[in-house]
């Protein structure tokens, strides 16, 4: 350990760096398949590969945010109260248009759009008003939380019963016996891995997070490239609503309650740096399906108090970032 | 009582104190827990309604009601409310005991009347009037039910709220009831009073529990959940959800005879309500209202659904 901070070995610790998230997860999976014989059912995967979604499909957006050096807590309650907005048009405009698919994919609209909106809103105050990331979305954080339970007259919004049953396939069926939450996590995490590796979009992120002023030497638009992960970001949000609302057609301020901190630490799990540069979006998938799996294998097992149920969430996280640190990092 | 016994001097007092306030004028701080679940919505509904009402027929009661997020929050409300508007009386549901405790205190030693509601506080004796509602009864009226519905015993998996002292009083309360009864919890975890968590717990419950008779869901937002995950799961084997605290979709299903939610147990988010009018009264008239008040939990079942059923109530 003492010797690693030099020239010998790069291959093996590279090796490390990549391979931690892996490990971690398959050591979870073995454990949760040791501890209880239903966890490799069919049923359980696509449990635990749905509800991975909502946060999976954030938490890539949220890794090319975090390459590019900013970082965005709003996520949360922005799909809270998206989910509010979306909810609302669809029952509003229901007398007008009657319960049907058009009217669905009404909603789903209003949610990409909603998204975009409130992405550019982060992005153009990051970028143009040149405020702290981290005040700007604990800001808006606080207002689409609030705006959510305004909406709900602090209690739920719910969809019309009518509507929630044409809109709930979106969740629960798919193609194939894979519902539809998991196919779009892959598309979206294919993309974005795509996009990291091979689009110019990905390296001037991480070119933006790495040293901005270097990157702006190299003509690269730094705040354009900046405001378009925050829009990405938004979007995303915007589509994992789309995926969430059909769930449970229902909608309050308890929506979303800490989404935010589980898309940044399922991101840095996945090996993204948090100070920016790099990003890695598969890491971000099995990240999400690390915090996924814990809270599953808790479920399905006995023995551990839930009350410590966070507590091995964070030990876990841990160890998972302590497997591939970076060994120059720590001076 | 002892305000109104000695009203004369103090409005004196506080003219010569505090020319800016009408002389008659008592203010009745509320301090509650903002809505952050749909149970605390309704509260938050039900303190705006009793405050709007009472404004209008005490000309002399001014109320100022503020929301607190979290406790820290809360603290600050009240310190506020007795620097800046010189409170009469608190009405106060705490949203945690023990940080609240010495806030409320200060309350008290002021001179203020204090009525506590729903939450104890952590020391006896502070508050001059206490509204709680019955949660060991809560739970207790929840396990009798399970009872009576499952005579020959079975196998059920319970809900959890977030982890407080209400929470382990409703288990504690529900474990006794069913004591001996043959019903055995095979599964119980935190649903934190919370439909997607909930949903998530069901899931995985019941990937792990091929035979579930019943579900003790302890609350609405978490019967929800428990019911799409079961619709979702297709099982047949789960008779019915017990949930609680008497949500208005949840009363409507019982009062139409929904067979998965035969029943439902009252833990009345009025009881604000209840807690700011009972003050009220105190101020305002000689009647006695100090002590303790306990509203207790109510089974609900299709024959009496419809009185339970508050159509204007966000909850």
């Amino acid at each position: 350990m003492a010797t690693a901070d030099t020239n010998p070995k790069p291959a093996m610790r590279l090796d490390l760096k990549v391979m931690g998230p892996i490990l971690a997860l398959v050591v979870l999976v073995v454990i949760g398949a040791l501890m209880n014989g239903n966890f490799l059912s069919a049923g359980n995967i696509t449990n635990v590969l749905s509800r991975s979604a909502f946060i999976g499909i954030i938490a890539v957006g949220m890794t090319f945010v975090i390459t590019a050096g900013g970082l965005d807590l709003s996520v949360g309650s922005m799909a809270a109260f998206i989910a509010g907005l979306m909810i609302l048009v669809m029952n509003g405009l229901l007398p007008v248009m009657g319960v049907g698919w058009p009217l669905v994919f009404v909603g789903m609209l209003t949610a990409i759009v909603a998204g975009t909106a409130a992405g550019f809103i982060n992005g153009f105050l990051i970028t143009n008003m040149r405020i702290e990331a981290f005040i700007v979305t604990l800001g808006t954080m606080g207002i689409y939380r609030s705006l959510v339970t305004w909406l709900a007259d602090g209690g739920t919004l719910s969809l019309d019963f009518g509507m929630r049953a044409i809109i709930r396939p979106i969740y629960f069926d798919g193609i194939l016996g894979i519902s539809w939450p998991i196919i779009v996590f892959a598309l979206v995490a294919i993309l974005g891995e795509v996009v990291m590796r091979r689009g110019a979009f990905g390296r001037h992120a991480a070119a933006v997070g790495s040293n901005d002023q270097v990157a702006r030497y190299s003509s690269v638009n730094v705040n354009r490239v900046r405001m378009m992960t925050y829009v990405g970001l938004g979007v995303l949000v915007g589509v994992a609503t789309i995926m969430y609302v059909p769930r449970l057609g229902s909608a309050s301020s308890s929506t979303g309650v800490l989404w935010e901190l589980e898309a940044i630490a399922a991101v840095i799990i996945g090996g993204t740096m948090l100070k920016g540069g790099f990003g890695r979006v598969w890491g971000t998938v099995i990240g999400v399906l690390i915090l996924s799996l814990i809270g599953n294998i808790l479920n399905l097992t006995d023995g551990v108090s839930p009350y410590l149920n966070g507590a091995v969430q964070g030990v876990i996280i841990i160890l998972a970032v302590i497997l591939q640190r970076d060994k120059k990092a720590e001076g | 009582m002892k305000l109104t016994h000695s009203f004369g001097a103090f409005a004196l007092a506080a003219t010569l104190a505090l020319p800016a306030f009408a002389q008659d004028t008592k203010v009745i701080g509320v301090s509650i827990p903002a809505a952050t679940h749909g149970w605390a919505g309704g509260m938050n509904f039900h303190a705006q309604q009793a405050v709007d009402r009472l404004e209008a027929v005490y000309p002399g009661l001014d109320f100022v009601l503020a929301t607190a997020s979290d406790p820290a929050k809360q603290v600050n409300d009240i310190e506020d409310m007795m620097a800046t508007r010189n409170i009469d009386a608190l009405v106060v549901l705490p949203f945690e005991s023990e940080p609240l405790t010495s806030p409320v205190k200060a309350v008290a030693d002021s001179g203020a009347w204090v009525t506590v509601v729903d939450r104890g506080l952590a020391i006896e004796g502070i508050e001059d009037l206490y509204v709680a509602g019955d949660n060991s009864g809560f739970g207790k009226v929840s396990g009798e039910y399970m009872v009576s519905a499952m005579p020959d015993g079975g196998k059920i998996v319970a809900f959890r709220g977030i982890p407080t002292s209400i929470d382990n009083e409703r288990v504690a309360g529900f474990e006794a009831a069913i004591e001996g009864s043959g019903i055995e919890i095979i599964g119980m975890e935190h649903g934190n009073w919370n439909r997607d968590d909930s949903f998530v717990v069901m899931e995985d419950f019941l990937s792990k529990h091929g035979q579930i008779d019943a579900v003790w869901a302890s609350d609405d937002d978490m019967a929800i959940g428990v019911l799409a995950a079961i619709e979702a799961a297709g099982r047949d084997d789960i008779k019915f959800v017990l949930g609680g605290a008497g949500m208005k979709e949840m009363i409507a299903r019982t009062r139409d005879g929904d067979a998965m939610i035969p029943a439902n147990v009252t833990y009345p988010p009025a009881m604000i309500a209840t807690a700011i009018e009972m003050t009220a009264v105190g101020l305002t008239s000689t009647a006695p209202v100090s002590g303790t008040f306990v509203i207790g939990s109510v089974l609900i079942t299709q024959d009496n659904a419809a009185e339970f059923y508050y159509p204007d109530s966000p909850f």
